[in-house]
């Protein structure tokens, strides 16, 4: 039917091959979804009628292109609506999980859940988070404090002082090895740090702060690299030529100007690590009521909590998790949000 | 960059009293920055250390000690059928996110109309920010229950291939495809967000040459993009496989294991990850198995450290190349 439509057109050169319509992908998507409706109503079930009709779109448009087009055009076709196709699909775990937490976890989540903690709660009684929530603060607060100072000025040292000497350039080496520490070992060698400098029963927030600098260090000197490195030359060279100490250039231009950029990636590496499980389950342990010494006892943190309830495998626990993992989910939004608006806020105005 | 002009020879030169290349504030200064960039050199260190020290012990304990493990007797025997598990849990989440992720890269650098690009990778950030003891959570709960009639049907229609066996197929839905499903989920990103940068590195005009020429925008990708972006997919691919390794809870709450060998992926009992023993395993700790977890941990360490190895010297030799 298409063949004889493309002549039409009233100046084609007689040169160019035939081409299909430009509302072909669209008048074949129509068609698709009409048909994964007819699927629907049959009574296929709806993701298998959804899936059907994708895969009819995705033959369907290169088989019709190939008898227009021939078959580069429509290989072309093809890889362009496979191209569409695994975007779609990764949205779909996006989509589905965060719908599952907020279905799941909305109703468990009251005043109560927030502000109680889980010390002698038996059978159905009402328990909360709080004990978790202050550990997990706590401790990514103290991770910060340990992750920022020597982030930052690694940063320095590599952009402003190394100049591609031996020592950056086996730092920025290092770093990379960092990135790709698992977790889990972060959290062996914060415990085998412990029990050698302590004692070998020691668990406490701190040791998992320890852990999560670990983790936190390498994507504040990455981010703070980066945004160093774009901070224009001639500024420095403005400063210098005023004669003012390489300090103090430092200080006064090179971090004012990239500062925005400093606190996005600091903000995004906090967002990272506070949802790790794995080394605080090791070294801060399980504990039941709010401990908010550091250094001393067993800590409580969100994760954990959620990984603990979903052990429990009780209907109540399942919940709890649930409402914990909204929690979490809440938190790490958030923190991205915030480094989202402070990079907007202070990008445009220091350019 | 290139130019010599930072060094603060000149401020010197145009300034008659002001204090000499290192004032005391610049001395200290350095001193701080470089005191930080040596931090991390000694807290590298510090882990090969305290891990070797703490975990020696689990090398060489008597037989008994390893007879959880299948019945094993050395620390190889051990640790074998971890390494497998973990090998097995992290291709099978690398076979199913890797065409995914060159697809979204595509579509971003590529594909998608430049409005759209923006919000997408704004959304594949969401996606890499969502912590795993929630993608465990989902996938143990939600995403299993779901797969069950996948499984089941694989289980009758797929039996013919060596990965899925009719036998003992997995009634909760919870095996190692679902763990790979969840693991590919969570590397999706991190592979995607390099693909991307390595293909709009492209030059403009090779691109734009084999468009001339007449080809497609599918031929001008494999023609211009691909040969370019070679050895950045083969490091991104094996940064996902290094996060995948070393991913802990995700697969320890989706999958039931134990220490067994096998290619089945739907089984009811699935082969077990290092880092999920560590993590079943680290609560009922004797300072016997709490060295012998450490001594595993060591080994996964060493794993990963390989893999991303590899996987920067893969880029690096690529910059070189490219930068000729």
């Amino acid at each position: 039917m298409s063949t004889t439509e493309t002549p039409t057109a009233p100046f084609v050169v007689p040169f160019t091959a035939p081409r299909l319509p430009s509302w072909a992908p669209t008048a074949a998507g129509a068609l698709a979804v009409l048909f994964g409706l007819l699927l629907w109503m049959l009574g296929i079930g709806l993701v298998g009628s959804a899936v059907l009709a994708a895969l009819s779109f995705t033959v369907g448009l290169p088989a019709w292109s190939r008898v227009v087009e021939g078959s580069r055009a429509a290989v072309d076709r093809l890889v362009t609506a496979l191209v569409w196709a695994s975007f779609a699909i990764a949205m779909i775990p996006l989509v589905w999980l965060l719908y599952t937490v907020v279905d799941r976890g909305g109703s468990t989540i009251n005043v109560e859940f927030l502000t109680y903690e889980m010390r002698n709660v038996i059978g159905d009684e009402q328990g909360g988070i709080y004990h978790a929530l202050m550990g997990t603060l706590l401790v990514t607060i103290a991770a910060t404090i340990i992750s920022v100072p020597i982030g930052l000025f690694t940063a320095i040292y590599v952009v402003e002082y190394g100049k591609k000497n031996r020592l950056s350039k086996l730092v920025t080496f290092l770093v990379d090895v960092m990135t790709g520490i698992p977790s889990i070992v972060a959290g062996l060698f914060a415990l085998a740090l412990f029990v050698l400098l302590v004692d070998p029963a020691y668990r406490s927030g701190f040791a998992g702060s320890v852990a999560l600098s670990l983790l936190m260090i390498p994507t504040v000197v990455r981010s703070t690299e980066e945004m160093l490195r774009l901070v224009p030359e001639d500024l420095r060279e403005a400063s210098y030529a005023l004669g003012v100490p390489k300090w103090r250039t430092i200080t006064k231009v090179v971090l004012p100007t990239a500062f925005g950029g400093i606190v996005t990636g600091v903000v995004l590496a906090i967002s990272r690590v506070i949802g790790e499980t794995a080394p605080l389950l090791i070294v801060a342990g399980v504990v039941d009521s709010t401990n908010t010494n550091l250094f001393s006892e067993r800590m409580q943190t969100l994760p954990v909590f959620i990984f603990n309830q979903y052990g429990l495998a009780t209907d109540k626990g399942r919940a709890y998790a649930w409402g914990g993992a909204l929690v979490l989910i809440a938190l790490v939004m958030a923190l991205n949000l915030i480094a989202r608006i402070i990079g907007r806020i202070f990008a445009p105005s220091k350019g | 960059m290139a130019t010599t002009s930072t060094e603060p020879e000149r401020p010197q030169a145009t300034t008659s009293r002001r204090a000499p290349k290192h004032g005391r504030g610049d001395r200290i200064f350095l001193g701080l920055s470089q005191a930080a960039a040596i931090t991390i050199l000694v807290t590298l260190v510090g882990v090969f250390v305290f891990l070797f020290v703490e975990g020696y012990d689990g090398l060489s304990l008597p037989a008994d000690s390893y007879s959880e493990g299948g019945g094993a007797t050395t620390f190889l025997g051990y640790v074998g059928p971890l390494i497998f598990g973990t090998t097995l849990a992290a291709i099978v989440a690398l076979v199913i996110a890797v065409p995914l992720a060159v697809g979204i890269a595509l579509f971003i650098s590529h594909f998608a109309p430049k409005r759209l690009a923006v919000p997408i990778a704004y959304v594949m950030d969401l996606l890499a920010a969502v912590p795993s003891v929630v993608y465990g959570l989902w996938g143990g709960s939600a995403l299993a229950v779901a797969l069950k009639p996948v499984i089941t049907w694989m289980g009758d229609h797929l039996n013919f291939l060596p990965f899925f066996s009719e036998e003992n197929v997995a009634v909760n839905g919870r095996t190692m495809i679902t763990a790979g499903l969840v693991l590919a989920i969570m590397i999706l990103p991190i592979i995607a967000a390099i693909c991307r940068e390595v293909f709009s590195r492209t030059p403009r005009l090779h691109e734009e040459a084999a468009l001339a020429l007449g080809a497609t925008r599918w031929e001008m990708i494999r023609y211009a993009v691909f040969p370019y972006a070679r050895s950045g997919l083969v490091s991104a691919i094996m940064l996902g496989l290094g996060r995948a390794l070393g991913e802990t809870l995700a697969v320890a709450m989706v999958l039931p294991s134990s220490f067994i060998v096998t290619l089945n992926l739907i089984g009811e009992s699935s082969p077990r990850t290092i880092a999920a023993n560590i993590a079943s395993n680290y609560k009922e700790s004797t300072p016997s198995t709490q060295s012998l977890l450490i001594a595993t941990g060591l080994v996964l360490f060493a794993f990963t450290f390989a893999v991303n190895f590899l996987a920067r010297w893969v880029a690096d030799s690529n910059d070189r190349k490219l930068n000729r």
